[in-house]
């Protein structure tokens, strides 16, 4: 019954007290704002995870490289709260335990996530999308009554401005190229104002004009924002990182920066096949 | 072109406001101003007709706001309709007093048939009539949030909501076909004569009751139109789109399911609750699953996600069914599948889509 009410009355988006260790907001105070400990995930029997451990510091830009099936979007399922993990732990700061929490509830504790395919909402245009996406009370009779006021207004155009879509703002998000898409999702999640900022492969579709502003937005953020990028592209992750984590079967391979991580053995094995 | 395209909506929305307005205030009024050999009289027989299709249409409407908004086939919407219909009829029941064929005070004929010496605790309060209207509401609701609540929370979509909803509306049929639920058995109830005191067979109450059928049309059109206007609409149409993303985005999808679904229901009841007292009768067929694929037929052959053609759907299909059924009764359904599946292939947009498409044709 209490759950119902809690469901029912929104209380389990005020970060449900029961996933708190201790009462408060996001503890930073040690560094990392994102923990996974030996997380492991299983899809019949196919190990997508194998005792992940992971920590991304506060205000950091961390890329993610690793062959395909290495585990990087199932990672970001599990932060996400799409896919819970069969054994390990989630924390997002010192206190907040993810496992205990809902898509919902983790989008509103400010971790926000880009797909790796654009999901942006094609029938509606592309303010309204962001105003979708806009920080607020997302309860249905707040939703219901909801009024923009002129500060939301404003973020609205200043995210409008920083992803370059100020001209598009009347146009259905459809009818968008890829990489206007791309943007649009990157709008929405800096509507969000996260703290984390999940981010699946940014630059699929786009020009080498739209990659340079890509790779110069996200440095931009970096330290307002916590970033994780995934990404092929080496070139790109070249130009933005300062420190890379390769995945492979599921668990770490090695960390480091961009020139330590190439020139790492066990990379080049994994890339080339040994 | 959005410009464009709005106004044309606008447009639309303006000229089936002001056609709905003009039937609800005319039809009844020139009813009760005229003489009933005046040519323009309009017979009970009609009256009671286009009573019956607005009533529909509301139905139609209060779907569409489920399924072309939210994106839910809802396949068992006729028994929200059924049971504020039972309401309704459970109210007029308990005014037929000592006038019933076995004269009891209180007991309903078909329970006084059954041998039953007392009234049900169910039935208790239904000869208030704003009790009565409440339950209209609240039956049809509370059913729509308990089924939502299990339903959506639980992450059943698609095509098993579907199935599930249509065994909901059948579960609802057999039940209610059994004497012992207490609700007339396979007969239902009917054989009403007041309504608030006035004589319900009057020419004025049956005026009065269209004209209300029109009223609720109207403004629940205008509330879906409001409704579907504001944040929570958009965010309806996105979990219609992309339900998954809009978990990311911090939105709790199965709360605005929930939502949706449970005021669409209560419209259903209100539509349900104006038609039993027009048609006097209702009976278990109402929550026969073939009446709410019916209602899904309405909304496609209008046109979902625009409001008014689920309106127009509602219309012309049951203009052509009294039409068709009275010419050859046994092809209705032949018919009735056919348009189905021609809408389906030619026309996925319904008869709004295609008047729109003209239009646009023409200013091209």
């Amino acid at each position: 019954m209490k759950q119902f009410a809690d469901d029912l009355f929104g209380e389990k988006d005020k970060i449900a007290a029961s996933s708190l260790v201790v009462e408060g907001s996001v503890d930073t105070r040690h560094g990392p704002i994102l923990y996974m400990e030996d997380v492991s995930v299983s899809f019949d029997g196919f190990k997508a995870l194998n005792q992940l451990s992971l920590y991304i510091d506060a205000g950091e830009l961390r890329c993610m490289i690793g062959p395909n099936g290495a585990g990087k979007t199932t990672m970001m399922d599990v932060i996400t709260g799409k896919t819970k993990p069969d054994t390990g732990s989630v924390f997002f700061g010192q206190t907040i335990d993810l496992l205990k929490m809902d898509e919902p509830a983790i989008a509103q504790a400010g971790i926000c996530r880009k797909f790796q395919k654009p999901s942006v909402f094609d029938a509606l245009t592309v303010f309204e999308n962001l105003e979708l996406a806009l920080k607020a009370n997302k309860s249905t009779w707040k939703t219901l009554f909801f009024r923009l006021n002129g500060e939301q207004r404003d973020k609205i155009e200043e995210v409008l401005a920083t992803i370059g879509l100020t001209d598009c703002i009347q146009q259905r998000a459809g009818i968008l190229s890829h990489g206007q898409k791309q943007w649009l999702e990157i709008g929405m999640l800096l509507m969000q104002e996260p703290k984390v900022m999940l981010v699946d492969e940014p630059i699929a579709g786009m020009t080498h004009q739209e990659v340079e502003r890509t790779a110069e937005l996200l440095l931009s953020l970096q330290g307002k924002h916590s970033i994780v990028v995934v990404e092929h592209d080496m070139e790109f992750v070249r130009s933005i990182a300062r420190k890379v984590t390769v995945l492979h079967e599921g668990s770490v391979l090695t960390e480091g920066t961009m020139d330590e991580v190439q020139n790492d053995p066990r990379v080049i094995q994994v890339y080339l096949g040994g | 072109m959005k410009l464009l395209t709005l106004a044309s909506q606008d447009k639309t929305r303006a000229t089936v406001l002001s056609v709905l307005a003009a039937i609800t205030i005319i039809i009844p009024l020139c009813n009760v101003l005229t003489p009933a050999d005046s040519a323009l009289h309009f017979s009970a027989y009609t009256v009671s007709v286009i009573g019956k299709y607005l009533t529909f249409a509301l139905l139609g409407l209060s779907l569409d706001l489920v399924w072309g908004y939210c994106g839910i086939l809802a396949l068992g919407h006729g028994a929200f309709f059924a049971l504020g219909g039972y309401a309704m009829g459970m109210y007029l029941m308990r005014q037929i007093g000592t006038r019933g064929v076995y004269g009891d005070p209180l007991l309903p004929d078909f329970m006084v048939f059954l041998n039953w010496k007392e009234l049900p605790w169910f039935w208790y309060g239904f000869d208030n009539f704003a009790f009565a209207m409440l339950m209209v509401l609240l039956v049809p609701g509370t059913l729509a949030f308990v089924f939502g609540w299990l339903a959506f929370r639980s992450r059943v979509t698609g095509v098993y909501l579907s199935i599930i909803t249509q065994a909901l509306t059948y579960a609802l049929l057999l039940a209610f076909f059994r004497n012992e639920m207490g609700f007339g058995g396979n007969n239902g109830l009917t054989d009403f004569k007041d309504i608030l005191g006035f004589n319900i067979q009057s020419e004025g109450v049956r005026s009065m009751l269209f004209f209300l059928s029109g009223v609720a049309l109207i403004g629940a059109f205008l509330l879906c139109s409001w409704i579907t206007s504001t944040k929570l609409g958009r965010v309806v149409t996105a979990i219609r789109d992309q339900e998954s993303r809009v978990r990311f985005l911090g939105y709790r999808v199965e709360m605005f399911k929930l939502w949706v679904f449970t005021f669409a229901a209560m419209l259903a009841g209100v539509a349900g609750a104006l038609y039993v007292p027009q048609v006097g009768i209702i009976n278990p067929s109402e929550f026969s699953p073939l009446n709410s694929l019916e209602i899904v037929i309405w909304v496609a052959m209008g046109g979902r996600g625009t409001l008014y053609g689920a309106i127009i759907g509602a219309v012309v299909v049951n203009y052509s069914k009294t039409v068709l059924t009275g010419l050859l009764p046994d092809a209705w359904l032949y018919i009735l599948g056919g348009l189905f599946i021609v809408v389906t292939l030619l026309l996925p947009d319904g008869i709004v889509g295609l008047l729109q498409r003209k239009l646009k044709e023409q200013a091209a």
